[in-house]
């Protein structure tokens, strides 16, 4: 059969037109539920900063941590389920901890404010260890109580005391003990106990 | 698509929707009598939502004479601890006041009202699971879900002009993992689980209740929707409307008889319109006005 160029015209736009009008739907899929946001994120584990609670958290940080992945962000933080403390929950302060991280406030170098000084410096982390190693000499030596009034060995430093962290793990606190006390410090707490 | 995320119902749609495998029916249950208002839950369906921006600051007052966030829900503040105040009258006299906490979001009603109004094609589904989700990009913003819903739930953006609502954190669901707002929850007074378990839960919880005092103790799981997705235990069980929930929520009798009645009727009314002015065209051929002129091809 021959079909001429005006016939192949006339029946092209009308198949065309049917085939839109009868059941050739265009519209997108019904539903589409929203992809997983941490699906493929990197996991880093970690103790939540506020309270003496010490909640496990998870921080979610986009990038599998491959070479060239620097300049990254935090997508999400949520509680650590396999943490005993929380096993999963958290409080209303501690669920926002990615605003305490992305933050433009963000304490990211070391500051340093001289005593009778109102205003803060930025230092260097070498020269702050240094100064805090210096000074915790000289307050041990110049506080230092080798006897007491009535002649015992005490070997005390009562010029210093040592607080922890409620981030500080069992075996950060056992260090610390061990080594406050080889400085003769007494003083010591940790905000978990508060 | 995950299986568990399958359809079940379609707005707007005549066909059947298209899940044929089964899900476990999800739920929530909000133990009301354990919440401490901590907020943690609103907290966290903001996280998980990337729901933090400056229009929640503009759009809550600064102050309204209560503890709650804000007054009321948004757009884009989904889930909200209602701070019900009430004072309770004791047998000798003395009064006692109370907070009676509710947990205010979207119930995820069996029957529900919003996908029944609306008039969208596939903007309100439910899946398998029971989870009644909108998808914004089928949404006209016609509002007729808030008509539809008897919990006065979704909102309206502004901005996009379209309707939102708490989605039961679909996208964790689909990915096995229970919602943001019950992972969080430090006192465990919200749960997640199967219907079927979670209302067991609950009213071994309401027994207990019974026995500790609170005699009207009930589990809120009405039937006038067909039962809820959310599920509460009420302290007060008797006096629903205390936690600022209706009494018997039913899908509006204006929806139905305008889906079930009005709708098919106004339908046959523009096919037999259409039918008749083709006949009519056939029949009698088009209307002349007197005086009017043929303008030929030819005479221009």
């Amino acid at each position: 059969m021959a079909v001429s160029r005006r016939e192949f015209l006339k029946i092209s736009t009308a198949g065309g037109v049917g085939i839109v009008a009868f059941g050739f739907d265009l519209a997108p899929a019904y539903a589409v539920v929203r992809e997983l946001k941490i699906e493929r994120t990197t996991e880093t584990r970690s103790i939540c900063p506020y309270c003496a609670v010490s909640c496990g958290v998870i921080i979610h940080t986009l990038g599998d941590k491959s070479k060239n992945v620097t300049g990254t962000t935090v997508v999400h933080v949520e509680g650590d389920p396999d943490h005993p403390v929380n096993r999963g929950t958290l409080c209303p302060k501690g669920i926002t901890l990615k605003h305490d991280i992305v933050n433009n406030t963000r304490l990211t170098k070391p500051m340093y404010r001289a005593s009778g000084s109102d205003h803060w410096e930025e230092k260097s982390w070498d020269w702050m260890i240094d100064t805090i190693a210096q000074r915790m000499k000289k307050t041990r030596d110049d506080t230092f109580i080798e006897k007491n009034a009535a002649g015992q060995t005490v070997n005390q430093c009562p010029g210093m005391a040592i607080v922890g962290g409620c981030t500080d793990n069992n075996e950060v606190n056992y260090l610390l003990v061990k080594w406050l006390r080889s400085l003769g410090v007494l003083y010591t707490d940790n905000q978990a106990r508060l | 698509m995950p299986s568990n995320m399958e359809l079940r119902r379609i707005s707007a749609t005549p066909s059947p929707a298209t899940g044929v495998r089964t899900a476990p029916t999800v739920a929530k249950m909000i133990d009301t009598t354990t919440c401490i208002g901590c907020k943690a839950c609103e907290v966290a369906c903001q996280e998980w939502n990337d729901l933090f921006n400056a229009d929640i600051a503009l759009e809550a007052p600064s102050e309204f004479g209560s503890y709650q966030t804000m007054p009321d829900l948004t757009a884009n503040f989904w889930n909200l601890i209602r701070f019900n105040e009430h004072v309770e009258k004791r047998p000798d006299g003395s009064e006692k006041f109370h907070w009676l906490m509710a947990k205010d979001q979207c119930m995820h009603c069996e029957d529900p009202g919003c996908l029944k109004a609306c008039p969208a094609p596939g903007a309100i589904v439910q899946y398998t699971n029971g989870v009644v989700d909108f998808q914004q990009e089928h949404c006209i913003g016609c509002e007729y879900c808030v008509t539809g819903c008897p919990f006065d739930i979704p909102r309206l953006s502004k901005k996009t002009k379209k309707v939102y609502k708490c989605t039961l954190c679909t996208d964790r669901l689909a990915y096995g993992l229970e919602p943001a707002c019950i992972k969080a929850c430090p006192t465990g007074c919200l749960q997640f689980g199967t219907k079927e378990h979670l209302v067991q839960i609950a009213n071994a919880r309401v027994e207990q209740l019974k026995h500790n005092g609170y005699e009207k103790a009930a589990i809120y799981d009405p039937p006038g929707v067909g039962g809820t997705g959310v599920i509460y235990v009420l302290g007060l069980g008797d006096q629903p409307e205390l936690y600022g929930l209706p009494n018997d929520p039913h899908v509006p009798w204006t929806v139905s008889v305008w889906k079930h009645a009005l709708k098919p009727i106004g339908s046959l009314l523009m096919i037999g319109a259409l039918l008749g002015t083709i006949i009519h065209y056939v029949r009698y051929g088009r209307n002349e006005a007197p005086g009017m002129r043929k303008v030929d091809r030819e005479e221009v």
